[in-house]
């Protein structure tokens, strides 16, 4: 059990933002043009990346475990607040479609040039600032519905790690193929050359 | 200059899935974003209202230290950077306003602003946002993370009929 090491410095924080950052600007989504086109089904590089994200992360953490570099518990799963976080959830989704962006893409938009997305941290910061003078009656809906610490999709389906990221993986693969045929017909994806016209410099 | 193409979308995510598992190695607990937005609040409380941010309920607690010396405040910057160098080195670093061609400049950021206040509400309910529940809380296999994805999802596609003439 070599693994995690725990290291909440400088360095570490600068080095897993960078790499964050490195590729969610690669991806284009810098562009709440691109990040949006998701919803409008013309776009689905939001889904693809995130999903593909998702499972090489778990396969590796789960592999991770298989050979004995990291113990079962040793890394944070948030616990899950039902309500709130469907709440939270249907707030922030109405936040990126209206917005054109999400905290993390925000940061991504702005290091590219975007006034815009410098507008939208500040509502951000507004909406915590909103909340904070809320805390009192959003009390309540902020703690209902406490599910168990740590609550996995292995402890709700009683079905092992493995069999979970395989039928993760077989969601993405459908989710991909449906992506794309929608993608054509919709005249998508957004390509950096639809987004950064050349002549603009 | 044209700019160079983006990383296609499997590609990208691998690579986003490698930095992930390397945030996970690292540190004990993946990526995030609207916690640093937190303690930035905190922090700006402490300037305007000192007395007002100490006694509240909610951000009281992150005023008793320094709101902003935390590791996501550095993985924040690291973001940025990270960002910066890519749209530099892809020739995509464009000073603008970024909207649909029939959307006004007043309109779009209105509707950033708004957009941003429903987020920073939404991330604090939640206790986390796309990267810190959706993409680190899914990683790690979390009901709490699939739940705020499928209602993030439900939830943009259902906005983006009412906005979608501002972005086309």
């Amino acid at each position: 059990m070599i693994w995690p090491l725990y290291d909440s410095g400088v360095a570490s924080g600068l080095l897993a933002g960078f790499l964050f950052g490195f590729v969610l600007e690669n991806a284009g989504f810098g562009s709440p043009r691109k990040l949006t086109g998701q919803f409008r089904l013309e776009d689905w590089s939001v889904f693809k990346v995130m999903f593909t994200a998702v499972i090489v992360a778990a396969l590796l953490l789960w592999l991770s475990k298989q050979f004995g570099l990291m113990g079962a518990g040793s890394y944070y799963v948030p616990t899950p607040f039902y309500v709130a976080m469907a709440v939270g959830g249907l707030l922030i989704g109405a936040g990126f479609a209206i917005g054109g962006y999400c905290p993390g893409t925000s940061v991504t938009g702005l290091a590219g040039g975007r006034i815009d997305a410098i507008v939208f941290m500040v509502g951000m910061v507004l909406g915590t600032a909103l909340f904070a003078a809320w805390f009192g009656p959003l009390e309540e809906l902020y703690l209902a519905t406490p599910g168990p610490q740590g609550q996995t999709l292995m402890d709700l389906a009683g079905i092992p790690e493995w069999l979970i990221i395989l039928v993760l993986a077989a969601m993405a693969w459908g989710g991909f193929k449906l992506g794309s045929k929608l993608e054509q017909k919709m005249g998508g994806p957004y390509q950096a050359s639809d987004l950064y016209p050349a002549d603009n410099r | 200059m044209s700019p160079r193409p983006f990383w296609s979308p499997l590609w990208a995510g691998i690579a986003l899935g490698l930095a992930l598992f390397l945030t996970f190695v690292l540190t004990g607990h993946g990526l995030g974003s609207s916690g640093f937005f937190t303690r930035l609040t905190a922090e700006i409380g402490q300037w305007l209202a000192p007395e007002l941010t100490a006694a509240n309920r909610y951000l009281g607690d992150y005023v008793r230290g320094e709101p902003l010396q935390a590791w996501i405040t550095w993985e924040v910057l690291g973001a940025f950077i990270g960002a910066l160098v890519g749209a530099l080195s892809g020739r995509r670093f464009r000073p603008q306003v970024e909207r649909g061609p029939s959307s006004g400049m007043g309109s779009r950021l209105v509707l950033a602003l708004i957009g941003g206040i429903l987020t920073g509400l939404g991330a604090r309910l939640a206790r986390g946002c796309t990267s810190g529940l959706g993409l680190s809380g899914g990683a790690a296999l979390a009901v709490g993370g699939f739940v705020f994805l499928i209602c993030f999802f439900a939830a943009g596609f259902l906005f983006s009929f009412i906005v979608r003439r501002y972005w086309q």
